[in-house]
């Protein structure tokens, strides 16, 4: 099962005038997998995922997400992914019943479907007695896992994570991340950055990308092989100094 | 004194650098006087009249020869029937229809009194008043001419003369509105916008705890759009001068030091908005509805405030826009001194240390 | 003391921000206030720098009240809030000259203290500071709070959002400014960044959870942690969880950090247990507490 790819990316590049903000970038993502995409600030994460979801067009390469094709389909991938940035997740202005109606609506779901899926989250994050808070009056744990469960509400086949747990307390932190262990177990893809680098070790596969390239990918323990340190956090450093 | 300069360098860089900010500085008085000027008037020209002429004689034709010959009025159409009267109003066209009666000339010299009808379309109820009254006195001047040759005895012929105006060329009064207008508005309007923008961003956190004082700080905000209003001031009236050729009678001295003290009592607004919003957006809704809303409907920019109810001008009375249009007007227009607008200048100045002195009560030292 | 709070509480309309907070400040320390967001750590830092007036409780900055002898403390602290706070529109050269000039001094004045930073980011002075990457700015930013020479530095969350060879950086930066004297108040929600302070304060919801140095807080927590592994970590997950003497299970890195509620584990028997759940190369091991297990279990 985990042997299809459900993204497949050749020689992505997107530039900005004279400026490569991704350059050439390939690599494939499984389907269930939780593939973690790290780097520096300005390395192009954010540039590369705004093409990934279909919201920016690539300059040059090839790029397929949930077997739709990025030039040409990009209406059909928004359809079948989830998207949650830490920037934006959840209107703080509507309570988290709404919220969770207007999402589902957004993707097309019944009315039926929503109710079915609301009770199924209230129960699962014990939402019983914020379910009709506004989401502005709620801590941001709660925000970043309700958002994330909105986020999964239409079953999408991938979804994409924009550091989700940025400034989040260490054990919602964790508690976001049993989640995503949760998701990836019933086959759904994760593809997450994250600043991190504990998280880093979380994921099946990571890639690291410098200067708008691939320097790294592969699982944390080869990684941490190939670099000859303890952790994550080593390699990343490890990777960004030789590069400067 | 060197924090200060620091801190004015700083603002024009902010000013010279927000292309959007220079063109509502710069762009829209000019925009604004060309529109006033040429677009939006009072005068009628050319205006389609149609007669419906029953009497049909020498008079009555000569009547409409004199209408149809002025620059106002085109004869467009006779009418011969009282149906078509409603039609043509119902074209579109024609404003006016002027009805002679059938005995109009008889009554005239039988009676030395006859009387015609002027029908007008007051769907624009000013256009029908003004076409109204420049029918009435063609006529008029028309009745004196014969009455001169039948030596009619006592007869009071009224002879007006208008003063300071007398073509009621509207671009000079309106040319007082818009300077008005727009001095309150870049001063206000862009003093408040570029304070709360500070606090928007989280520079005034860091300006705050910082040995730079409050009013250094609300100084150096204020200081270079004293110097960009009076440049637009000066546009405005240059515009005036030699584009619609409006005469500045007054001292220019004098127009300049109540153009100064005006955007200095805008500017205190400004400063006044930006201590009770706390984002650009609404400090922008508080300036264009709090001040620009009442500025150009109950200043006496447009509609007279003689002609408001009673409410309407007392409130009008605590409108500095008010008492600046009726100090430019009669600088401009009436070529007065200070000695016949002290009253409205004193007003100015009071109310602009009234709201300096609130702005410094409320300006906070603190984010609470 | 450089910086001195006494049971410091303040509340915004509904919320309690800061509950009956106390701590002190050395001279010339580097102190972190290490917790989440909305732990209350930026209205402590409002409070100090003279921004907000606490609703009870007193505080001192560099020997000046925070609400009597403000001016004084205005003159005397460098303050770098949380978001980036300079004016983008202007750039490198001219935030900071116009940061020294309102504080009455120049760039020449006090060049020693900020060259190490500065010359990074020198290059590109003549660049708005709005065009500048995330590391970059932040070091303006801090070039900017330091340009006045100030005896105390407040830095609120100065790494948040930054990539970790960027914050490695800036901390290196912190310690050497350390050396010349200044004291240093920095708030982080990076757990790992705690291990460098000189003391930390644990805070979450609005309280303190514990004070001391790095390596004593960790000495607190009560029980030994072990290093789980095994071929699928959310399986060992829900195993640990279901375990009748497990106390706490907490995904940590490459392993889950776990605790028994007794004082000892029985490795064989949990071993066994996880291998029953149909778990393979099971690896069981004590290890080090960390200050973010010590965090987890003072905020459990």
């Amino acid at each position: 099962m985990k042997d299809t790819n459900v993204i497949q990316v050749e020689n992505l590049t997107k530039k900005f005038g004279d400026f490569t903000a991704v350059n050439a970038i390939t690599f494939e993502v499984k389907k269930g997998e939780i593939f973690g995409f790290l780097g520096a600030n300005g390395a192009g994460k954010t540039t590369a995922m705004k093409m990934l979801i279909g919201i920016s067009k690539p300059t040059s390469g090839n790029a397929k997400v949930a077997d739709f094709d990025v030039f040409t389909n990009s209406e059909d991938i928004k359809k079948n992914i989830g998207y949650m940035s830490q920037k934006f997740a959840l209107y703080d202005d509507l309570t988290v019943k709404e919220n969770i109606t207007f999402f589902g609506g957004i993707y097309g779901l019944s009315r039926k479907k929503i109710e079915e899926k609301r009770c199924l989250l209230v129960e699962e994050l014990g939402l019983h007695n914020i379910v009709n808070e506004l989401v502005g009056s709620l801590p941001l744990g709660w925000k970043q896992k309700i958002s994330f469960s909105v986020a999964l509400l239409h079953e999408p086949k991938i979804v994409f994570l924009d550091e989700p747990t940025g400034g989040v307390d260490p054990i919602t932190r964790r508690q976001f991340w049993e989640m995503i262990y949760k998701a990836s177990n019933n086959g759904t893809t994760v593809f997450v950055t994250t600043h991190y680098m504990d998280e880093a070790e979380y994921c099946d596969r990571v890639s690291i990308m410098v200067e708008g390239k691939i320097e790294a990918l592969d699982t944390p323990k080869k990684l941490k092989e190939q670099f000859k340190v303890n952790s994550m956090n080593d390699v990343f450093l490890k990777l960004a100094r030789n590069i400067e | 004194m060197k924090r200060f300069i620091g801190f004015i360098k700083k603002e024009f860089y902010h000013i010279f650098r927000d292309k959007r900010s220079l063109f509502i500085l710069f762009g829209m008085p000019i925009a604004q006087v060309m529109l006033f000027g040429f677009a939006i008037t009072n005068e009628i020209n050319n205006v389609d009249i149609a007669f419906f002429d029953k009497s049909k004689d020498a008079t009555t034709q000569e009547i409409i020869n004199k209408i149809s010959a002025s620059k106002y009025f085109t004869n467009k159409q006779m009418i011969s029937n009282d149906a078509e009267i409603e039609s043509v109003f119902k074209k579109g066209n024609i404003k006016a229809v002027l009805v002679f009666d059938r005995d109009f000339s008889e009554k005239l010299t039988k009676e030395n009194k006859t009387s015609v009808q002027i029908i007008t379309d007051a769907t624009d109820p000013n256009t029908a008043n003004t076409i109204n009254n420049y029918l009435s006195s063609i006529l008029q001047n028309y009745q004196q001419v014969i009455n001169k040759q039948m030596k009619v005895p006592f007869q009071i012929n009224p002879e007006t003369r208008l003063v300071y105006n007398p073509e009621l060329k509207s671009v000079f009064t309106f040319v007082p509105g818009v300077m008005t207008v727009i001095l309150m508005l870049v001063s206000a309007m862009m003093t408040s916008i570029s304070i709360t923008r500070e606090k928007e961003l989280g520079t005034m956190e860091i300006l705050l705890v910082s040995p730079i004082k409050p009013f250094q700080v609300i100084l150096g905000k204020v200081f270079p759009y004293i110097f960009l209003s009076v440049i637009n001031a000066v546009v405005i009236v240059l515009l005036s001068i030699f584009i619609f050729k409006m005469p500045v009678e007054g001292s220019l001295f004098l127009l300049g030091f109540e153009s100064v003290l005006f955007i200095i009592n805008a500017l205190s607004l400004g400063i006044l908005i930006s201590t009770v919003s706390s984002t650009q957006q609404t400090a922008m809704m508080i300036s264009l509805m709090g001040l620009m809303l009442p500025v150009i409907l109950l200043s006496g920019f447009i509609f007279p405030i003689a002609s408001m109810p009673l409410p309407l001008q007392i409130i009008s009375n605590i409108i500095p826009a008010k008492w600046f249009i009726i100090i430019i007007k009669a600088i401009m227009l009436k070529g007065v001194g200070l000695t016949f607008i002290w009253k409205e200048t004193l007003i100015l100045v009071a109310m602009t240390l009234f709201f300096i002195a609130i702005s410094i009560k409320k300006y906070k030292i603190r984010l609470e | 003391m450089s910086i001195s709070v006494k049971n410091i509480s303040k509340s915004f309309k509904t919320v309690n921000a800061v509950k009956d907070v106390s701590f002190e400040v050395k001279e010339g320390e580097l102190f972190g206030l290490i917790g989440p967001d909305g732990a209350g750590k930026t209205t402590i830092f409002r409070i100090l720098t003279t921004l907000l007036f606490a609703d009870k409780g007193t505080a001192t900055v560099a020997g000046f009240d925070v609400i009597e002898d403000y001016k004084e403390i205005r003159n005397n602290v460098g303050y770098m809030p949380g978001r980036f706070s300079l004016y983008q529109d202007l750039t490198v050269e001219e935030n900071l000259t116009f940061f020294a000039t309102i504080f009455g001094t120049t760039i020449e004045e006090n060049y020693d203290l900020i060259k190490d930073i500065y010359v990074q980011i020198e290059p590109f002075k003549k660049r708005r500071a709005g065009q500048l990457s995330g590391g970059m700015k932040q070091k303006l930013a801090l070039s900017c709070a330091l340009i006045h020479k100030p005896k105390v530095l407040f830095l609120d969350e100065p790494t948040t959002g930054v990539d970790p060879v960027s914050r490695k950086e800036f901390w290196e930066m912190l310690k050497r400014l350390q050396q010349k004297g200044i004291t240093i108040l920095v708030s982080t929600p990076y757990m790992d960044e705690a291990a460098l302070c000189d003391r930390i304060a644990l805070i979450q919801d609005g309280k303190i959870l514990q004070i001391d140095d790095p390596q004593e807080i960790v000495k607190h927590f009560p029980t030994t942690i072990y290093d789980i592994k095994a071929d699928n970590i959310y399986k060992l997950l829900l195993a640990l969880k279901e375990y009748k003497h497990s106390y706490s299970v907490y995904p940590f890195g490459e392993f889950v950090h776990y605790t028994d509620k007794r004082d000892a584990i029985d490795t064989k028997e949990l071993t066994l247990f996880l291998k029953d759940k149909g778990l393979n190369n099971i690896i069981i091991q004590p290890t080090e507490t960390t200050i973010e297990d010590t965090f987890m279990e003072l905020a459990k």
